[in-house]
């Protein structure tokens, strides 16, 4: 069965918006959430915004080098 | 069948493409020849040699887990689409270097680029990045560093963890200079630059306050405020009241990158670091692909011969006969040891399946070596009158474009004053002699590729400028990370010494660690900048023996792990690269210290300046005794450097032999890997 174009864009748009935020260290926020619930019911979640802060601090905090 | 035939075809038209390059002479050459080779023969080689690799010598198992799958946690560990983890490792291991590199190489031509760029990816650069990936996938993600410990023992570990850092620091002066050379004397590029650090404070303080995590919204932010400096900018360098405030000589360039290194890498990353890396992150990529859809539109000529008198060694960009300098000049673009420690870095963390390794570590790989193989396109499409006069340093051209048009039309490379200053009003600038270190030169380029597509000669100066910002936002980028990550091995190796040093949340070690760092660039940064031959050839051999000499490291810890995993017969595949590059490196270290030719050998340059001052003489280009003794002392600094290296090199080799030795007469696999888990389907 053919997937309608235009879901099949928005799917390709999904995945050049996770490949940018990747690429400046931000895995996707909705797979941690899943992570948590399926793996850790009942823990504290953090929020989007911890999240991203967290993130944030794990990419550039830690010295992880750069190329050339 | 059908398939195979498709193959043979492939292969048909790479040996068809490299047959137009080698042997065309006497008319000018398309460069989209260079591109269809290239990638003819990397889609080969991924579909052949990277699937051998892969099967055969590794034996990749998509029925394990990998450390993403097994430690998930939705943060580090995080299984990862494919595609969307290849431009994750692209973007990690793409900066300055593939695009310096092969722009330097072009003195000798472009066939002696092209072809080591073609043949080292496939060989060395993509085997490396692919081994070190799957060696850290199988040891959940550990660093390039913890391997070689766990694998070869702690003192070889420490030596690594040494020659790491004596790396990073070559390798920020080396980027640092770059960027003194693009911006002294360019009021227009100087205030784009500059202007991008409120921009990027402004972004800062957006995610952190006003709309956190919108990344893509304070990137078109950002992307918008830069245009806008560099249309601001040219209004800037236009106006004499304020064009002063942003001209400033090399040495004062110097200065101010050292004080931002310094204070930029102790503020809170979310501040500038986050923000600019957004900014640089999106650039580079974005000016990636515009640059290839760029050439293949304009399919331009080559204009540079495929050989020039140069190949012999004698050329005015960098010294040195074409073995083994051009392997090592080249850097990057053809194989890179800093991949080794991305390839051990979040990649590994992020991988979903082992059968994903041979796209993301080889095809990775490949990807970069387009990039050079795009550089050098670029460096061989312009004039090359334009390009000699733009990379030969002062000393050999003088300042006006008189003098430099005959200096260049001397070396066999006609090209007229007024072409000279033509070009430079072109660009918006007012001088392009003697703009060395790469990245002025590949702005013309791509000045050159992106007015032909939009804008005409009207919009040249704006993409150079956007070129020149794009390069020096990257490298600024890579300057305050770098510094980062110089402090916390700096911490690392006196915390093996003195423990209570690590402590990298506490003031005293962080900042006695970053003035560690930062004066460790910063000598030789400042040293490149006072050099009269312009720095770039002194500098850029030494990072790229240094990265060259990393990338052997880590192909011997590739040899040691399949030794251990008894797999030795198939050890060829890392040994050739290795002894190549230990070859490479080592010939050119031993000639950068010891060669008679005082253009090549630092301590025969030191020499004939000692022996001056021992008379009492002041040789040209010192002005002064003082800076007599001072060059003296940067040949004698530069030469232990070398040495270090070589020492480094040396020992890692000894350690690698003596564990694939135990590894070999020991009857079953040593190898250190985690236990295998099966994928949960």
């Amino acid at each position: 069965m053919m997937v309608p174009i235009a879901l099949r864009l928005s799917r390709l748009l999904g995945l050049a918006r996770e490949t940018a935020r990747l690429m400046v260290g931000v895995p996707p926020y909705q797979n941690y959430c899943r992570h948590m619930a399926e793996r850790h019911p009942g823990a504290p979640v953090m929020s989007e915004t911890e999240f991203f802060r967290n993130r944030q601090q794990a990419r550039y905090g830690s010295g992880a080098g750069r190329c050339c | 069948m059908i398939r195979k035939a498709g193959w043979a075809l492939l292969a048909v038209i790479a040996a068809a493409a490299l047959g137009v390059i080698a042997i065309a002479r006497g008319e000018n050459v398309n460069a989209l020849w260079i591109v269809a080779a290239a990638i003819s023969v990397y889609l080969i080689a991924y579909r052949y040699y990277a699937l051998y690799i892969a099967r055969v010598v590794v034996g990749i198992d998509p029925s394990r887990a990998t450390p993403a799958v097994r430690r998930a946690d939705g943060l580090d560990y995080v299984p990862t689409n494919r595609y969307v983890l290849f431009g994750h490792h692209f973007a990690a291991i793409a900066g300055a270097g593939p695009l310096v590199g092969p722009v330097l190489a072009a003195q000798m031509g472009y066939l002696p680029g092209v072809l080591w760029l073609i043949t080292g990816v496939v060989l060395a650069g993509a085997v490396q990045d692919f081994m070190i990936l799957f060696a850290s996938m199988r040891r959940d993600g550990r660093s390039l560093g913890e391997m070689i410990r766990t694998e070869m023992g702690p003192i070889p570990g420490t030596i690594a963890l040494v020659g790491a850092f004596s790396i990073m620091v070559i390798l920020l002066a080396v980027l640092a200079l770059i960027v003194v050379r693009a911006l002294a004397g360019s009021p227009w590029g100087m205030f784009t630059v500059v202007a991008t650090v409120p921009l990027a404070l402004l972004m800062g303080a957006y995610t952190r306050w006003i709309r956190p995590h919108r990344i893509g919204e304070v990137s078109a932010i950002g992307f918008v405020g830069l245009l806008l400096a560099i249309v601001l900018g040219q209004h800037v360098a236009a106006s004499p009241a304020l064009a002063p405030l942003f001209t400033f000589t090399p040495v004062q360039l110097c200065w101010i990158l050292i004080g931002y290194g310094a204070v930029a890498s102790v503020l809170p990353v979310w501040l500038l670091l986050a923000p600019r890396d957004y900014l640089s992150t999106f650039l580079k990529i974005g000016a990636v692909v515009a640059l290839a859809i760029g050439i293949l539109i304009m399919a331009p000529p080559l204009r540079m011969p495929a050989l020039t008198v140069f190949a012999d060694g004698s050329g005015p960009v960098w010294s040195g006969s074409l073995f083994p300098f051009l392997f090592i000049t080249i850097a990057c673009g053809a194989v890179s040891g800093f991949h080794s420690l991305i390839a051990s870095g979040t990649t590994p963390k992020l991988i979903a399946t082992e059968a994903d390794a041979r796209f993301i570590g080889y095809g990775g790989m490949l990807m970069e070596s387009f990039v050079a193989i795009m550089a050098l396109v670029g460096a061989a499409i312009i004039d090359p009158g334009i390009y000699f006069a733009m990379n030969s340093p002062a000393a050999v051209l003088g300042t006006d474009p008189a003098a430099a048009a005959a200096a260049v039309t001397a070396m066999g490379f006609p090209v007229t004053s007024e072409t000279l200053t033509q070009t430079a009003r072109d660009v918006g600038e007012a001088t392009i002699i003697s703009r060395t270190g790469g990245a002025p030169t590949l702005a013309v380029a791509m000045a050159h590729i992106f007015s032909n597509v939009i804008g005409g000669k009207a919009m040249m100066a704006f993409w150079y400028h956007f070129a020149i910002l794009f390069e020096a936002l990257f490298i600024l980028t890579a300057v305050d990370a770098g510094t980062r990550a110089g402090r916390f091995m700096v911490q690392d190796l006196i915390g093996l010494v003195a423990p209570r040093f690590r402590q990298t949340s506490a003031i005293g070690p962080t900042l006695i660690a970053t003035a560690l760092c930062v004066s460790g660039w910063g000598f030789f940064l400042y040293q490149g900048v006072t050099d009269p031959l312009g720095g770039v050839n002194t500098l850029w051999p030494l990072f790229g023996i240094s990265n060259q000499m990393l990338a052997a490291i880590a192909l011997m810890l590739g040899t040691v792990v399949l030794f251990r995993m008894k797999k030795q017969v198939y050890a060829w595949v890392t040994i050739v690269p290795a002894t190549w590059l230990v070859v490479c490196t080592f010939t050119a270290g031993l000639l950068k210290i010891f060669s008679a030719d005082a253009k090549v050998g630092f301590l025969t340059h030191a020499n004939i300046y000692a022996d001056a001052i021992a008379r009492g003489e002041v040789l040209k280009p010192a002005k002064s005794m003082a800076e007599m003794h001072r060059i003296v002392f940067n040949d004698r600094i530069d030469a232990a450097l070398c040495g270090l290296y070589l020492l480094v090199v040396l020992s890692i080799l000894f350690y690698a032999i003596r564990t694939c030795l135990e590894a070999y007469r020991a009857s079953a696999p040593t190898v250190r890997e985690e236990p295998a888990l099966a994928a949960a389907e």
